[in-house]
């Protein structure tokens, strides 16, 4: 650590810009104008690689690539319940098969190769997921040291098992973990550990980190069309930070596929996600409303300046499903599909298996990702920990299920049933958060056709949305989601 | 080995051993203004695993490590030989019974036409 330098925690974030700016290289200041927007595209394009470079530099630490599994009985199960006519065949991206045992090894695999060419001396990233023993495992590809930050335990030092398993895993493949407490505070760590080494923010919101996904959703239609001889009907994702929407949408359309692009979430509505008490009465530790929510309603929240995860430029429908349903769906893909998959992966398959029996049967519906199990991330695991928590775990109605309070495993698989969450009120949100204090009257044209391409929403809507909403903003209720 | 020599062993560490030290980051009053009021009761804490640095010390002294990736940084001896703690947890009745439902429930179906 530098001693010269103040170490508290104002002083730290006060040197914010200045030490993201060292450690990602990128200047965002280019694609910035008018009062608010930013060429998203053009960051894309300059910043990140083309499709096929992404795909050469996947290939060659052996990410992508990853079969494509048509779930026969899932869908057999599906028809039964449906109505006659529907459900269609449910397919799964097997992304497990990735080095690290999921998708995350796609948006590591540029950020490291990145950090490697630019000459860093090695790559950080803040991650209690999945996306640590990715940036670990590419870290020993490329033979660069490797440091994660990880929120792990609370103020009793009980981690939550599903992070201790990646603490674990980090560290099998080299790196240095830093466990912490809960609490935002993560973000001043990780400055104090970006300024002290020099290392390369391996930022999940990068270009880099975004455009490592597109490969998933291209691949996935050029399987769905091998094995079907047509493109899907539906894609579903699960859906957190946003990334992972935003770059299978990304290479869908590069793919020229219109599939309708479904975000799924599990529930976690009432859990305060910097809460202490609150860190281990949750069962899934990603994939959830928690971080679904908030990212799409102010995606610049996240650790690098401009986000380009944005996914509601890309989602055309947001569903969630209950931790129960998750678990349910998570025993069933391994019981009649042989595949024994995590949890917290599988919330899109959940959703899909409800949204089958909304469409036709000659109807194509993918799961794009499924990721590696083990001690700790297991149903099983999480159900044992959910009880030590004072959680109830019992079979019966999901519905009446209460996020950190219970947790209902369905008794019957016609109990699986996604619940919509409206993007108009995201896309609301959105606009109050990205304009705050900003008169609409202000905006300049580019303004608004950055706010077109980021609701999807015509000028018209906009105005309409924000014109109900007006004597609110001028009031000053311009909250940050 | 006299079980004196094990107690001590077990005790305390000699440089080069995995253990894992302990940190306040943040006392409870220099958290951040946004964090909810349980969180900001207590402090924020970090714990690292890394290999010793100092000749020998024992559980609660103030140790020096080096990480897997050669940082080097003090802290409260915690844990010597920390393990992974995390399982598969117990059996769980609610997903036991899931397979063969689901199995019956599809016997007419699929299976047969296979």
């Amino acid at each position: 650590m530098n001693k010269s330098l103040d170490q508290s925690y104002q002083a730290v974030m006060a040197r914010k810009g200045e030490i993201m700016r060292r450690a990602i290289g990128i200047d965002y200041a280019v694609f910035e104008f008018g009062k608010l927007g930013f060429d998203y595209e053009g960051m894309m394009d300059s910043v990140a690689y083309s499709l096929e470079q992404t795909s050469r530099i996947q290939r060659a630490t052996g990410v992508g690539n990853t079969p494509l599994l048509e779930l026969c009985h899932l869908t057999a199960l599906a028809r039964q319940i449906a109505p006659q006519g529907k459900g269609a065949r449910i397919f799964v991206k097997d992304e497990a098969a990735n080095p690290s045992g999921s998708f995350k090894a796609r948006r590591a695999a540029l950020s490291v190769y990145e950090a490697k060419q630019r000459g860093y001396a090695g790559v950080i990233a803040a991650t209690s997921g999945n996306y640590g023993a990715a940036v670990a495992s590419q870290a020993a590809m490329r033979g660069i040291p490797c440091l994660i930050v990880q929120e792990a335990f609370d103020a009793r030092g009980q981690g939550q098992p599903e992070i201790m398993e990646k603490s674990r895993a980090c560290e099998a493949y080299g790196a240095e973990v830093l466990q912490l407490s809960v609490g935002p505070e993560l973000f001043y760590v990780f400055l104090q550990l970006l300024e002290e080494t020099g290392f390369f923010n391996a930022s999940l919101y990068t270009p880099f980190g975004i455009a490592g996904v597109e490969t998933l959703g291209y691949e996935l239609v050029e399987q769905t069309r091998q094995l079907t001889g047509k493109d899907p009907d539906a894609v579903v994702i699960t859906h957190a930070g946003g990334g992972n929407v935003t770059g299978t949408a990304r290479g869908l359309k590069k793919a020229c596929c219109s599939a309708q692009v479904i975000g799924a979430s599990i529930d976690l509505k009432g859990l305060h996600m910097a809460s202490d008490q609150d860190f281990n009465r949750k069962s899934f530790t990603t994939g959830h409303t928690g971080f679904g929510i908030p990212f799409a309603v102010w995606p610049d929240r996240s650790d690098v300046p401009r986000n380009a995860a944005r996914p509601l430029r890309y989602l055309d429908r947001y569903v969630t499903v209950t931790q129960g349903e998750a678990f349910y769906i998570t025993e069933a893909l391994a019981q009649m599909e042989g595949l024994e998959r995590g949890p917290a992966g599988n919330t899109s398959l959940a959703a899909a298996f409800s949204l089958a029996q909304e469409m036709r049967e000659d109807q194509v519906i993918v799961v794009q990702e499924t990721e590696y199990t083990g001690a700790g991330k297991h149903p099983q695991a999480q159900l044992t920990f959910a009880k030590e928590n004072g959680i109830e775990v019992r079979r019966g109605d999901p519905r009446e299920s209460i996020p950190g309070k219970s947790i209902i495993i369905p008794t019957h698989p016609a109990q699986i049933e996604v619940k919509d969450i409206g993007l108009d009120n995201i896309r609301l949100s959105y606009l109050r958060n990205v304009l705050g204090e900003i008169p609409y009257s202000s905006l300049l044209e580019k303004d608004w056709e950055y706010l077109k391409a980021e609701t999807r929403w015509s000028q018209t809507q906009i105005e309409e949305a924000l014109n109900v909403e007006k004597g609110e903003l001028r009031n000053g209720c311009a909250t940050k989601g | 080995m006299s079980l004196d020599k094990e107690s001590i062993l077990e005790e305390s560490v000699v440089s080069g051993d995995w253990v894992e030290i302990w940190n306040v980051i943040l006392e409870p009053e220099k958290r951040a203004p946004q964090v909810p009021a349980d969180t900001k009761k207590v402090p924020l804490e970090m714990r690292l695993r890394g290999f010793l640095v100092n000749e020998q010390a024992k559980l609660g002294e103030i140790v020096s490590i080096s990480t897997r990736i050669g940082r080097v940084v003090e802290g409260k001896l915690v844990s010597l030989h920390p393990r992974y703690n995390h399982t598969f947890g117990e059996p769980q009745k609610v997903l036991l019974d899931i397979g063969q439902e689901l199995r019956t429930f599809l016997k007419k179906g699929v299976v047969g036409d296979e």
